[in-house]
């Protein structure tokens, strides 16, 4: 098994890279750590739940799907950088298999998913957010959180080798994941919107993830399902669905690009 | 044996609008270096990552060490070594680091990784550096650490794509002397570059490339013969050219030509400095004082004037 492996060895270099300049590591957990501090108190006051618990209860869920689905940005220029530097030319110059870089890039940075949910469970858990579903979904649902991140880096894979410059790629990326993420369910009720948009924040990925999560978390998902969509109705299903698409989308289309690419 | 065949390679860019390869066509024998020298855009870095297995030519054949590089890229990644024109590195992390790095993705285990990291920068003076990350190192330091990691595995076939491109005449001349170590070890290399002093200090042959196209091949010195060697230059006042440009014909045994704006007249002379000598030993019995003399010797903008009649532009492909 060299492409596995491989891929490991390139996962390593990515923690390596942590260890040799650890500013990043506190930076990518510092930022998320924010958001929950600041959706908490700025929003939490003026959005109205009946979840015991208060507003924080649905935010978690929310931000925790936020952070994983940034996975795509942080993937994609990553790989933009290699590509730069001419280090993805290096790699293509080895004898090894063609996968592996990508492979163990998306493998890298589900690894920091994992720190980066832990503190900011920890730091949720502190401003009062208490799950009640039991150890065992509780698991599940960040389960569901790292697989949907593993997911999106895969697109991330897809945009990094598609730039032509390394700067474009943090815009794209951000334009792809900021209107995801905010047209959802994930920080307010999609009640308020516009009717079309309500359609389009229940089809969208990142609500199904949501809702998910906050089923899992024991909570009733009181900021969506208004159209009694199957997306609400099903979120479970419906994002197994989602990260299924997304990987048989931009797997075989990602190791594709990586195999042409050229800098 | 040939280690390296390339035959009619086309490469186009851009759908087509930018031929970066026209019909290139050369080979390097085993054990020897191959300098291969053009301009920027000539169709250089193409041509490395089409024998390196970065890029699919849109036509023709290339084999490196017998096994056909279209065919079998997977079989070529293992038998060769490839260090860019920019260091192709992990910044990030140590010298040590990356080649340990490397190592394992040559399959070497991890003690053997080890070792080899070791001596590798033991043998190209980084190992002061060696737990330093590469962002602190000298341009110098840098191509070494990437010319070492095209060496974990000692490569039949190497390729330097402008390996001193960028560096101060110091680190070229480091550069130079860890790639004359490589050869003695009886490497097959194929390097380019944009100089020709470089070209004739590193190989046994060269070919001259020039929009995508082989335009002369030879040795150093057989190339050097067709451009014309050295050349004799001497500037004069403005009252003494006619006299000089007889001189200095007469001496040289070609016609020379005079730079009006800057009163230079030159010609090119086969034994440099005797003809210099007598130049100046005739010029002073006729009274004539020179403004400036000197001996230049062939540059790339020389090898491309007289081989293509045109100085070598300086254009960016699109890659």
């Amino acid at each position: 098994m060299n492409a596995l492996s491989d891929s490991i060895v390139i996962t390593k270099r990515q923690l390596l890279q942590l260890a040799r300049v650890p500013e990043v590591l506190i930076f990518s957990t510092i930022q998320p750590v924010m958001f929950v501090l600041l959706f908490r108190y700025v929003f939490g006051g003026s959005i109205a739940t009946g979840q015991p618990g208060g507003y924080v209860q649905l935010l978690m869920p929310g931000i925790f799907v936020q952070t994983v689905a940034f996975t795509l940005a942080a993937t994609a220029s990553g790989l933009a950088e290699d590509m730069k530097k001419g280090l993805i030319d290096r790699f293509r110059s080895l004898p090894i298999a063609r996968s592996a870089l990508i492979v163990g890039r998306t493998l890298g940075d589900s690894l920091l998913n994992i720190v980066v949910l832990a503190v900011m469970g920890a730091a949720g858990f502190i401003v009062g957010w208490r799950p009640t579903s039991g150890l065992f979904s509780v698991a599940l649902a960040f389960l569901f959180l790292l697989f949907f991140g593993y997911a999106l880096s895969w697109v991330g894979i897809y945009i990094g080798l598609s730039a032509r410059d390394a700067r474009v790629v943090q815009n794209v990326s951000f334009l792809v994941t900021f209107p995801l993420t905010f047209l959802s369910n994930a920080f307010a009720p999609t009640t308020g919107m516009p009717r079309p948009l309500q359609y389009v924040a229940e089809w969208n990925p990142v609500s199904t993830m949501v809702a998910a999560c906050r089923q899992l978390f024991g909570l009733e998902n009181e900021f969506g399902a208004t159209a009694g969509s199957f997306p609400s109705e099903n979120p479970l299903t419906m994002s197994l669905i989602y990260m299924a698409i997304i990987m048989i989308i931009f797997v075989p289309m990602s190791v594709k690009k990586y195999q042409n690419a050229s800098n | 044996m040939k280690s390296v065949i390339a035959e009619n390679l086309v490469k186009t860019y851009n759908k087509g609008n930018v031929k970066a390869l026209d019909g290139l066509t050369l080979d390097v024998e085993e054990g020897t270096v191959l300098s291969v020298l053009g301009p920027n855009g000539a169709g250089k870095t193409t041509t490395v990552r089409i024998l390196a297995t970065l890029l699919s030519p849109d036509s023709g054949r290339a084999n490196v060490g017998g096994i056909d590089v279209i065919q079998h890229p997977e079989k070529v990644r293992e038998i060769i070594g490839l260090s860019g024109q920019y260091a192709a590195v992990d910044e990030t992390l140590t010298g040590w680091d990356n080649l340990v790095m490397f190592g394992r993705l040559y399959h070497l285990n991890k003690k053997a990784a080890i070792k080899r990291a070791d001596e590798l920068l033991e043998r190209f003076s980084l190992t002061d550096s060696a737990k330093r990350p590469i962002k602190t190192y000298s341009g110098g330091m840098r191509r070494r650490l990437d010319l070492a990691a095209s060496l974990i595995v000692q490569p039949k076939v190497l390729f330097l794509d402008e390996p001193t491109t960028g560096l101060d005449p110091r680190g070229r001349l480091e550069m130079w002397g860890v790639i004359e170590e490589l050869v003695k070890g009886g490497v097959t290399l194929l390097l380019t570059t944009q100089y020709l002093e470089e070209a004739d200090q590193l190989a046994d042959d060269i070919v001259v490339i020039d929009h995508g196209k082989v335009i002369a091949r030879g040795t150093s010195d057989a190339l050097k013969k067709e451009v014309g060697g050295e050349r004799l230059e001497v500037v004069v006042e403005q009252s003494n050219i006619s006299k000089t440009l007889e001189i200095v014909s007469r001496v040289s045994g070609n016609k020379a030509t005079l730079d009006e704006g800057l009163r230079r007249i030159s010609a090119p002379v086969s034994n440099g400095s005797i003809s210099l000598m007598e130049v100046l030993r005739s010029m002073d019995s006729e009274g004539i004082h020179a403004l400036d003399v000197g001996l230049k010797r062939p540059s790339l903008d020389d090898v491309f004037m007289s081989l293509t009649g045109h100085a070598a532009e300086v254009e960016e492909v699109k890659k």
